[in-house]
């Protein structure tokens, strides 16, 4: 064991010490044989910020080393289940054995609301082709062409779009063919995703084959446009725990006008329908900044970063949104709205800070959760002492500056990168050059993503893809007051005595997005850090003076 | 009986894929990791899927196809695995899953695995073949009990002379919750017999907090006690499909056994309701030689005195049962014996077997107003229910959108449950587990009338 196990001083927790974060870097790369060492010293990074606001460089969306236990997901993970899980009038069938299908029934918490019980949602279900050993010998597709018929005589539903398991690419099951063909025979839209398990390094493949995907087949398909002043596209929102309907309300006392999110509580009709906004806003950089660089290419929309978890980053972004649109009376309403909503929020924020202050909390979640979330914290004087991402890129950690440097390898590869150009008709630029520019010169931030890192203070440690063996030494050597993370890690990390908040389903919390959200939030992290269930782990007839064992959380 | 359109497409499956069972038996062993052979999002979603039952840590590794895997092979995938999981997590045992993608490919699992130079891995290592395409999480699970003790018990074992005074029993549960493991473990401790359960996941998947970190949770049933299940006096095997299976010449756990070393083993159904825990002690009087403790018979007085208190709140009433087929078997057995009508009695799976099954378990006159059904998804049992006019269905957490599109009570029992806290400590067997089930399913019917009457008596 190193010193700084051993040194007292750096583990009591309370003292405002911490350990020396390169010391704890050391530490975990000890155990990992010195090729494992090698590649994980790359995603382990002690963070600092250089003068011209760099960061060093983080080594993320490289593959796992296979048998070391991973948080991520796969390609159909991030391309079913996360972009086109939340459409609820689209029939999704899953084409390949029962596991897959199943496993992406209902198990994320992303949200939808029908306008009555009569429309359609298909999201309670779960399609499947249930591949069988025949099907892997002979072909599936006859069973694919059938499931679909099937879905089209029972529904009749717009859409219906088919998702490749892992056996489908192998046995050569051509869903894009059987796709083509069935909308021609049916005369709906029917398209294929080729988001087989194995391809790419985590779910984020997934993404970019479902960015792909919608973009090809769906966005442009109906030009009507709204009938609002102020139209916007939510981007990379997926309404888990209802933070989508939480938006939407504070955007709509603004006057903002949301034609399409991408994708929670969405439409087909929607999706469709989205190239007509003046704006794409980004929540989650990661998983769509595809579809938000390729709709500026073909349609001339621009695309912003923007920020609703948070009451501080839901002000600021709202206020992002009216300068871009540069009219005294939606900046005036805009900022109506946020003063509104803040006194309710700055009530509870005050209240819980003075129980919280000075706590440290750990986040290693998704693609940019990690990042929003120590908003929240630093709002209720809490500190991020180590965070990282699940399956994010270089950009999301160090800011979309790098992407020219970032390295392209055979994984990578192998997702498609759609060739677009301007639309002939459709592309209509919603702000002249010149606009831009005096935007810019005025400080205005266009398609930029500034990445988690600057955000976070000198000496944090980041870690990408973390191992269970990491957070383990984590928690030992931190004592956090708080871990969050998703389902798979939740159970471990409380064995340690640690609360652990999931941000992916929420714990069947939420909203947390928008000033509601920030009011749950601060509520559920009170109601999490303060808890008295942690004084009773041990009984007292359980004290044994010879027994010189300790509880992580002691 | 009523005659459904078959459907080619699965919508809302009532059964999950074939590694998960696997996975779940290698958390029942002591020291054990479990390592699907395939893409990365299998483990994570399995992991996840059996963690939201149980919400308890669960690891399962994952030898992570890349699409070059895909294309070249898994071998060195695999191999790199299970030395990263062995110099990880020291493990006594690696549990070796195939899933859809090796099995396509044609990967040779045992067949890599013996190439390899394992003087550096001191795990045992253990494969079981679980295409995804085939089968389902049942037969994954019993497919890993078997490998698991043909490997601890290889047929070169000598069978040395065995005077067999002291009787020792292997018992294969089937896939139980927690609290039935627990349970079995009680009664074979107050008949004071030795017994050897496999799996048993009831500490691994319900552990209090640690004091020490621990890369792999405590419990589980120790390697050294399924290596000498060639020593024991007789097997048990519960599950009728399972026992169905086995009279068909097909291999289990407990003929492996019989076959090579002769150990008799009695196949029976999951003791649910009285009749079926009646089999069951009356054979373990048999094994044993030991006369079933007073508690016992206490406890089954005390059950069919409640049986005949409860008896006005559930006769004739009508159920729907689903989930695995031996669950749905020994459910429907208990249901008949208190005068439930099991109208509807459907599984995912398809062994051709529950039919016969619940020929054998449930009475002719009430047999006649079963509908069974194998292979079937929820949308077409809730199709199918509608006609039935059942009162309640009981089974797991994923019925639950039947039950509420059908306006009716929904009993949880089995797995997964993941829309209540104590999945997992439900207790379904014995005389003990019966009167539970008994008791919540009369005041299941008794509050659903209590709630929707106008006045709302509150005495029976």
């Amino acid at each position: 064991m190193s010193t700084i196990l051993k040194d007292p001083k750096n583990i009591e927790p309370g003292t405002g010490v911490l350990p020396d974060p390169e010391e704890v870097r050391k530490e975990m790369l000890a155990r990992y044989p010195a090729k494992v060492a090698r590649k994980r010293s790359k995603q382990i990074t002690v963070n600092k910020i250089e003068e011209d606001g760099s960061v060093p460089e983080m080594g993320s969306n490289v593959r796992t080393v296979p048998g070391i236990i991973t948080q991520r997901g796969c390609s159909y993970a991030g391309c079913k289940g996360v972009i086109l899980g939340p459409t609820r009038d689209i029939v999704n069938i899953t084409h390949g054995p029962i596991g897959c299908g199943f496993y992406s029934w209902l198990t994320r918490r992303n949200q939808t609301k029908p306008p009555s019980d009569d429309h359609e949602n298909y999201m309670t279900y779960c399609f499947s082709t249930d591949m069988q050993d025949q099907d892997i010998v002979f072909g599936g597709e006859k069973k694919l062409k059938a499931a679909i018929q099937e879905a089209y005589d029972i529904f009749k539903p717009k859409a219906i779009s088919i998702f490749s398991t892992c056996p489908v690419g192998l046995i050569g099951d051509d869903v894009h063919a059987v796709a083509r063909e069935m909308k021609e025979k049916l005369g709906i839209n029917i398209f294929g995703f080729s988001c087989e398990g194995y391809k790419g390094v985590s779910q984020s493949a997934g993404h970019h084959i479902a960015n792909n995907g919608v973009f090809t087949h769906i966005v442009g398909k109906d030009d009507t446009i709204m009938d609002a002043e102020y139209k916007i596209n939510l981007l990379g929102e997926y309404n888990i725990g209802g933070d989508g309907f939480e938006i939407d309300r504070i955007l709509k006392d603004c006057g903002i006008s949301v034609v399409s999110t991408f994708s929670g509580n969405s439409t087909y009709d929607q999706f469709a329908n989205s190239h007509t906004a003046d704006l794409n806003t980004v929540m989650c950089h990661r998983s769509i900044n595809y579809v938000a660089d390729m709709m500026e290419i073909k349609y001339g929309i621009p695309w912003i970063k923007i920020n609703f978890i948070g009451a501080k980053s839901t002000a600021k972004s709202l206020r992002k949104i009216a300068a871009y649109f540069e009219e005294e009376k939606l900046i005036k309403q805009v900022d109506e709205v946020i003063e509104k909503e803040m006194k309710e929020v700055e009530k509870v924020r005050l209240d819980v800070r003075s129980r919280c202050e000075g706590k440290l909390a750990m986040l290693f979640v998704g693609g940019s959760r990690a990042h929003h979330y120590q908003e929240l914290f630093k709002e209720i004087g809490m500190k991020t002492v180590s965070a990282g991402y699940e399956f994010a890129h270089r950009d999301d950690y160090e800011g979309r500056k790098v992407i020219p440097q970032i390295k392209i390898d055979a994984d990578s590869r192998n997702i498609e990168e759609l060739d677009i150009k301007p639309d002939k008709e459709k592309f209509t630029p919603r702000k002249t050059a010149e606009q831009i520019t005096a935007l810019e010169e005025k400080g205005y931030e266009f398609k930029d993503y500034k990445g988690m890192m600057p955000d976070m203070d000198e000496g944090t440690l980041v870690i990408d893809d973390i191992s269970q063996y990491e957070t383990e030494l984590l928690l030992k050597i931190y004592k956090p007051d708080i871990y969050c993370a998703g389902i798979k890690e939740k159970y471990a990390v409380q064995k340690s005595g640690i609360p652990m908040k999931q941000l992916h389903s929420y714990d069947s919390g939420g909203p947390y997005a928008g000033f509601k959200g920030a009011i749950n939030f601060y509520k559920e992290i009170d109601r999490m850090v303060n808890s008295r269930v942690w004084g009773y782990l041990e009984a007292p007839w359980q004290k044994n003076p010879e027994l010189s064992a300790k509880y992580v959380w002691e | 009986m009523i005659k459904t359109k078959p459907y080619t497409a699965t919508r809302n499956a009532c059964k999950m894929c074939t590694p998960l069972g696997a996975a779940l038996v290698f958390h029942g062993i002591e020291g054990t990791i479990p390592l699907l052979h395939g893409s990365q999002g299998c483990s994570t979603y399995m992991r996840r899927y059996l963690i939201s039952h149980f919400k308890e840590p669960v690891d399962i590794a994952s030898s992570n196809f890349s699409e070059e895997t895909a294309i070249f092979g898994g071998g060195a995938n695999l191999k790199l695995a299970i030395e990263n999981v062995a110099r990880q997590y020291t493990p006594q045992m690696i549990g070796i899953a195939s899933t859809c993608l090796s099995e396509t490919i044609g990967d040779d699992v045992a067949m890599i695995i013996n190439s390899m130079d394992t003087s550096s891995i001191p795990a045992m290592l253990v494969h079981v073949s679980t295409p995804s395409y085939t089968g389902t999480h049942v037969d994954g699970f019993h497919h890993a009990v078997q490998a698991v003790v043909e490997q601890c018990n290889p047929d070169t074992i000598k069978i040395k002379y065995k005077p067999r005074a002291k009787k020792k029993i292997n018992l294969f549960p089937g896939m139980l919750s927690n609290e039935d493991l627990r349970h079995l473990k009680e009664i074979f401790m107050d008949v004071k017999t030795k017994m050897t359960l496999l799996p048993d996941y009831s500490e691994r998947l319900e552990g209090p907090s640690w004091v020490e970190y621990q890369a792999i949770q405590q419990g589980g049933t120790p390697i050294r006690a399924i290596q000498e299940m060639n020593l024991a006096t007789a097997s048990m095997e519960f599950g009728s499909i399972l026992g169905s299976v086995r009279k068909k010449g097909e291999k289990t756990a407990g003929s492996w056994l019989e076959h090579n070393f002769d150990i008799p083993c009695v196949s029976l159904g999951i003791p649910m309701g009285v009749k079926a825990t009646d089999l069951f002690f009356s054979h373990l009087e048999q094994l044993t030689l030991k006369v079933i403790p007073e508690k016992y018979k206490r406890q089954r007085g005390r059950l069919i005195d409640s049986y005949v208190d409860g008896n006005k709140y559930v006769s004739k009433k009508r159920a729907i049962v689903y989930g695995e087929e031996d669950f749905v078997t020994a459910m429907a057995g208990f249901l008949a014996e208190i005068g439930v009508i099991p109208v509807l009695c459907a599984s995912g799976g398809k062994s051709g077997l529950l039919k016969q099954a619940l020929d054998e378990i449930i009475p002719k006159n009430i047999l006649k107003q079963v509908s069974v059904h194998q292979g079937m998804d929820f949308t077409q049992m809730e199709k199918h229910a509608r006609e039935l006019a059942p009162d309640f269905a009981i089974g797991n957490s994923k019925g639950y959108p039947m039950a509420r599109h059908l306006g009716i009570p929904l009993v949880r029992a089995g797995f997964p449950i993941h829309d209540r806290v104590g999945g997992s400590r439900i207790l379904h067997i014995g005389y003990k587990g019966t009167q539970q089930l008994f008791d919540t399913i009369v005041n299941t019917l008794l509050r659903k009338r209590q709630d929707t009457s106008d006045i709302g008596y509150a005495y029976m």
